[in-house]
C-alpha cells in the first residue's frame, strides 16, 4: 500500500450523497474551466488525447465523473448509467486527490492498484503527466472560484483536509512525503 | 562529493529535483530525439531555456538527452535538438549515436558531450573509442556491469563515469535491445519508448488483472497484489524444457526496481563520479522524494558517515528492489 | 543480390558445426561469417572446429569473415577481439569496442547487432574502412532505402537479416542457467540442450520467444521470402542466412532460386514453413505485435 491512504469517512460521502446532479454539475463545469484556462499546459501536454473521454470511477462517491478536457468538461453521471468514454480510471478519491496534488507518484499508485487503468493507457499517462506539470491546487481553484468568499472556502477546505485526511491543496516539491 | 544527476519529465520536476538536492537534472525535447519520448512528457524549447535558468540560478546543471538513433532521411530533427540544446544554455548533452556525436563534435565543439547508457559503451575499449572519435567526456554506463567491473573500467580511461543507482531496471544491453520494437513496432532506439502505453491493455475479469502489450499477456495479477507496469523484460512467461516439464515465471527479470543506495560507498571508491536516478516518467513527487534521500545519502558518503535509511521501496515498481548486476548475483 | 550465412547463434558441438560448415562450401552462399557470437565460455568447446572450416570455405570460393562477440565485457574477451584481427581475415564487427583493436588501415563489416540507423553512423563507419554493413533488424524499409543510397556513394555493401530467429537483445544475465536456478559463472552449458534456442511463451500460451543464454531471439522465423524484390529496388545486395538445425541447404537453395527469379516468394515461404523450428515464419511487412509475429 503506497503510504496509507485515508478511505472516505463516512460521514463525508454520506454528507456527498444527497446531492443533486444538477448543481453539481455546474460547480465540476465551472472549476474545470478555469483549470484549463488558468493551466494552458494541460491541454498543450495532451495534444490529441485533450479529445479523449475519461471516466473517472471515484469508488468512494455516489457518482462517476466523465471528464472532456477538450472542451473543459466534466460531469458527474449516476453509476447504473455508465457514458461512453475511451478509457476508465478506477480508484478511491483519496488516490485521486493524491496524485491531482503530487502527494504521490501516479505509478507508485498503479503499481499499488490503488489506481486502476482500462482503455487507453496512453490518454491517462499524458492526462497524468499533464496534471502533474501543471501543479494543480484544488484549494486554490476553489477559493478563486468563490470569489469574494474565496477566505471563507480556503478555511473550510484545510478543516476538510484536517479532517478527512485527503490530500485538498497541492504538496509543496521539498515537504516530506515519506 | 558525487554529482547526482536526476530525472526531469516536466518544468515542475526539474524544480522539485533541484530544490530537493540535484546537482544536475537531465530532461529532453517533446518529440522522438529523446528516450522517454512518452505522452505528456517533456520540455518546448522556451520550457528548456526557461529550465536552465531557474536550474543556473540555483547552482545546477541541465543535461539534455538527445539519446535516440536518428531516423535515416531525417537527421536534420535531431541535428536541431543539438543547437537547440546548445542554445538554451544546457550544459551538456547526452548523446548515444555515432553520427549524431560526430556531428555534435564537428558542429558543436564547445558543448559537452556525454555518452548515453543507450550507447552501452560496457567495456574500455568502447569508451576510450568514443572518448577519442567523439571527445566524449564522460560515459553513463550500462546496468550490466559489477562493481569490480566499473572500478576495472576507470582506471583504463580518463573520461568520467556516471552509474544508475536507482529506478528503473534494464537487464538487457541497452540502446541494443528490440524486445519492445518486437511486440509493438515502437522501440527505444527509433522511437523512445519502450513497451509504449500505446500499445498496452488492461483488462480486470473481477479476478485476476491482465496487461497486454501489443497483444501478447506480459503479466496476470490476483486481486489486490501490487500490479506492476507491462514493461516487456519483466513479464511473466512460461518456457518448456522439451522434455516434458515446464517452467513458469519472470524468465528475463523480476518486476523489481533498482536501488544501489547500500553501494554508493563502492561505487565511490570504484571512481564513480555522478550517480543517476532513473525515472523522467515519473511525478513531481517521486522526483522530490527520491532526489531528497539520495542528496543525503551522497552527503553523508563524502562526510565519511554512515549512509542514512530511507524509505524509497514503496515508490519502486512491485515494491521490490535488486542491486542488479553490480553486486555480481547474475554471475 | 546475394546470400551470406551469419555466424551462428547456438551452441552446437564441435561436430554439429563441422558438418554444418562442411555442408556450406557447395551451398549457392557466397559468404559466411563464423565464429563465436553469443558467449565467449562456449568457445574452447568447439574452436578447433573453425581453422579447418575457413580453409575449406576459402577453398570452396567462399568469403569468410570471422565475428566478435556481440557483447565484450571481460578482459579475455577483449585479449580474443583483439587477436581475432591478427588472424588474415576480415573481422564482422558485433560490438563496437572492437573498432579500438583494429589495425589502422584495416577494413571491417559491419554485423547487424551494431547500430547502424543513419547515413551519419554509415558515413563514420565507412571512413573508419567498414566494406559491409548488414543493418539491424528493427529497421524498417523506408530506412533501408535511404541508407543503400546513402552506403553506394561510400563503396558500402548493404545486407539486412534475410532468415532466422531474430537476434532482440543481449544481456550480463544468462536466461538459460537463470531457467536452470544457475547464474552464468556456474551455468554448466545447459544452453547446448537447445540447439535452436529454448522457446518462451506467454501464460495464454502464445508463441512469443526463444532464449540462447545471454541472447533472446524472436522465436518466430523472420523470413524475407515475400520482400526479395523490395528489398533488392532498395538497393539490398545480400540476405543474411542465420542458421539453424534441420535441412539448412534446403532453405539457401530455396532463397538461391527465389532471389535468381525462379522460384516465387509465396512458394518459397510455403516450402520453408516445415523446415524451420516451430513450423512459423514472419516478414515484419506492416504489422505489428501479436500479428506480426504471430501471437
Amino acid at each position: 500500500m503506497p503510504a496509507d491512504l485515508p478511505v472516505l469517512p463516512g460521514l463525508l460521502g454520506l454528507a456527498l450523497r444527497p446531492l443533486p446532479l444538477f448543481p453539481l454539475n455546474r460547480v465540476l463545469a465551472a472549476l474545470t474551466r478555469r483549470m484549463v484556462a488558468e493551466h494552458p499546459v494541460i491541454l498543450r501536454r495532451l495534444g490529441d488525447h485533450a479529445d479523449r473521454r475519461f471516466l473517472i470511477d471515484v469508488t468512494d462517491l455516489p457518482h462517476v465523473f466523465l471528464l472532456h478536457p477538450a472542451s473543459a468538461g466534466l460531469t458527474a453521471r449516476r453509476r447504473h448509467d455508465l457514458p461512453p468514454h475511451d478509457v476508465r480510471l478506477t480508484g478511491t478519491l483519496a488516490a485521486f486527490l493524491a496524485m491531482m496534488h503530487g502527494a504521490e507518484d501516479g505509478d507508485a499508485l498503479f503499481f499499488s492498484r490503488d489506481l486502476a487503468v482500462e482503455g487507453d493507457t496512453s490518454a491517462v499517462l499524458a492526462l497524468r503527466n499533464a496534471m502533474d506539470d501543471a501543479e494543480l491546487d484544488l484549494s486554490e481553484e476553489l477559493a478563486a472560484l468563490a470569489g469574494p468568499f474565496g477566505a471563507p472556502v480556503r478555511r473550510v477546505v484545510a478543516r476538510a483536509e484536517r479532517i478527512s485526511g485527503l490530500a485538498l491543496h497541492r504538496m509543496d516539491g521539498t515537504e516530506d512525503l515519506a | 562529493m558525487m554529482e547526482l544527476v536526476c530525472p526531469a519529465g516536466t518544468p515542475a520536476a526539474l524544480r522539485a529535483a533541484v530544490e530537493a538536492g540535484a546537482h544536475a537534472v537531465y530532461c529532453g525535447f517533446a518529440d522522438e530525439t529523446n528516450a522517454r519520448n512518452f505522452p505528456g512528457l517533456n520540455f518546448t524549447r522556451e520550457d528548456m531555456a526557461e529550465a536552465v535558468a531557474f536550474a543556473h540560478r540555483r547552482g545546477a546543471k541541465v543535461l539534455v538527452a538527445i539519446n535516440t538513433f536518428p531516423r535515416a532521411g531525417a537527421e536534420p530533427l535531431w541535428h536541431r535538438a543539438l543547437a537547440d540544446a546548445e542554445q538554451a544554455g544546457a550544459d551538456a548533452v547526452i548523446l548515444a549515436d555515432i553520427g549524431l556525436l560526430a556531428h555534435a563534435a564537428e558542429h558543436h565543439p564547445g558543448l559537452r558531450r556525454h555518452l548515453s547508457v543507450q550507447a552501452a559503451a560496457a567495456n574500455p575499449d568502447a569508451i576510450n573509442l568514443y572518448a577519442e572519435a567523439f571527445g566524449v567526456r564522460r560515459v553513463v554506463l550500462p546496468r550490466v556491469l559489477t562493481v569490480a567491473e566499473i572500478a576495472a573500467i576507470n582506471r583504463e580511461i580518463d573520461v568520467e563515469t556516471e552509474v544508475f543507482v536507482f529506478g528503473g531496471l534494464c537487464v538487457m544491453a541497452e540502446g541494443r535491445c528490440s524486445l519492445s520494437s518486437y511486440a509493438t513496432g515502437q522501440s527505444p532506439n527509433m522511437n523512445g519508448v519502450c513497451s509504449p502505453a500505446s500499445h498496452v491493455a488492461y483488462s480486470d475479469d473481477g479476478r485476476d488483472l491482465t496487461a497486454r502489450l501489443g497483444g501478447f499477456t506480459i503479466h496476470r495479477t490476483p486481486k489486490g497484489a501490487p500490479a506492476p507496469y507491462p514493461t516487456l523484460c519483466k513479464g511473466c512467461f512460461t518456457s518448456a524444457d522439451g522434455k516434458g516439464a515446464a517452467q513458469t515465471g519472470h524468465i528475463f527479470e523480476d518486476p523489481v526496481s533498482l536501488d544501489a543506495t547500500d553501494l554508493i560507498p563502492q561505487l565511490a571508491r570504484a571512481g564513480v563520479r555522478a550517480l543517476k536516478i532513473e525515472g523522467r516518467q515519473r511525478s513531481r513527487a517521486y522526483v522530490a522524494q527520491v532526489v531528497r534521500a539520495f542528496r543525503a545519502a551522497v552527503e553523508a558518503q563524502a562526510a565519511g558517515q554512515p549512509l542514512p535509511r530511507s524509505a524509497l521501496a514503496r515508490l519502486t515498481e512491485g515494491q521490490a528492489a535488486t542491486t542488479g548486476a553490480y553486486a555480481k548475483t547474475w554471475r | 543480390m546475394d546470400l551470406t550465412v551469419g555466424p551462428n547463434q547456438f551452441f552446437w558441438t564441435a561436430e554439429a558445426v563441422s558438418s554444418f560448415h562442411a555442408g556450406l562450401c557447395d551451398s549457392p552462399a557466397a559468404r559466411v561469417v563464423l565464429g563465436e557470437l553469443v558467449c565467449s565460455k562456449r568457445l574452447p568447446f568447439w574452436q578447433d572446429a573453425i581453422p579447418p572450416a575457413v580453409e575449406a570455405l576459402l577453398a570452396a570460393g567462399k568469403d569468410v569473415a570471422l565475428t566478435t562477440l556481440a557483447l565484450i565485457t571481460l578482459k579475455r574477451e577483449r585479449k580474443l577481439t583483439s587477436d581475432l584481427f591478427d588472424m588474415g581475415l576480415p573481422v564482422e564487427i558485433n560490438d563496437l569496442s572492437a573498432l579500438n583493436h583494429l589495425p589502422a588501415g584495416r577494413e571491417f563489416w559491419v554485423g547487424p547487432l551494431v547500430n547502424v540507423y543513419n547515413e551519419g553512423t554509415l558515413r563514420w563507419l565507412a571512413r573508419r574502412g567498414a566494406r559491409r554493413v548488414c543493418l539491424p533488424p528493427e529497421l524498417p524499409l523506408a530506412s533501408i532505402a535511404v541508407l543503400a543510397a546513402a552506403a553506394r556513394d561510400e563503396g558500402v555493401a548493404v545486407e539486412v537479416w534475410g532468415h532466422g530467429r531474430v537476434p532482440l537483445a543481449i544481456s550480463g544475465r544468462c536466461y538459460h542457467a537463470r531457467l536452470h536456478d544457475r547464474a552464468k559463472d556456474s551455468c554448466q552449458f545447459v544452453c547446448g540442450d537447445d540447439p535452436d534456442g529454448r522457446d518462451v511463451d506467454t501464460v495464454d500460451g502464445q508463441k512469443f520467444l526463444t532464449v540462447n543464454g545471454v541472447q533472446t531471439l524472436s522465436q518466430s522465423i523472420a523470413s524475407m521470402a515475400r520482400q526479395v524484390e523490395a528489398l533488392r529496388e532498395a538497393g539490398v545486395s545480400s540476405l543474411r542466412i542465420s542458421p539453424q538445425t534441420g535441412d539448412f541447404a534446403a532453405i539457401l537453395a530455396g532463397y538461391a532460386d527465389c532471389i535468381a527469379n525462379r522460384l516465387s516468394g509465396a512458394d518459397l515461404a510455403r516450402a520453408l514453413v516445415p523446415l524451420v523450428p516451430g513450423g512459423r515464419l514472419s516478414d515484419g511487412a506492416g504489422a505489428t505485435g501479436a500479428a506480426w509475429s504471430g501471437g
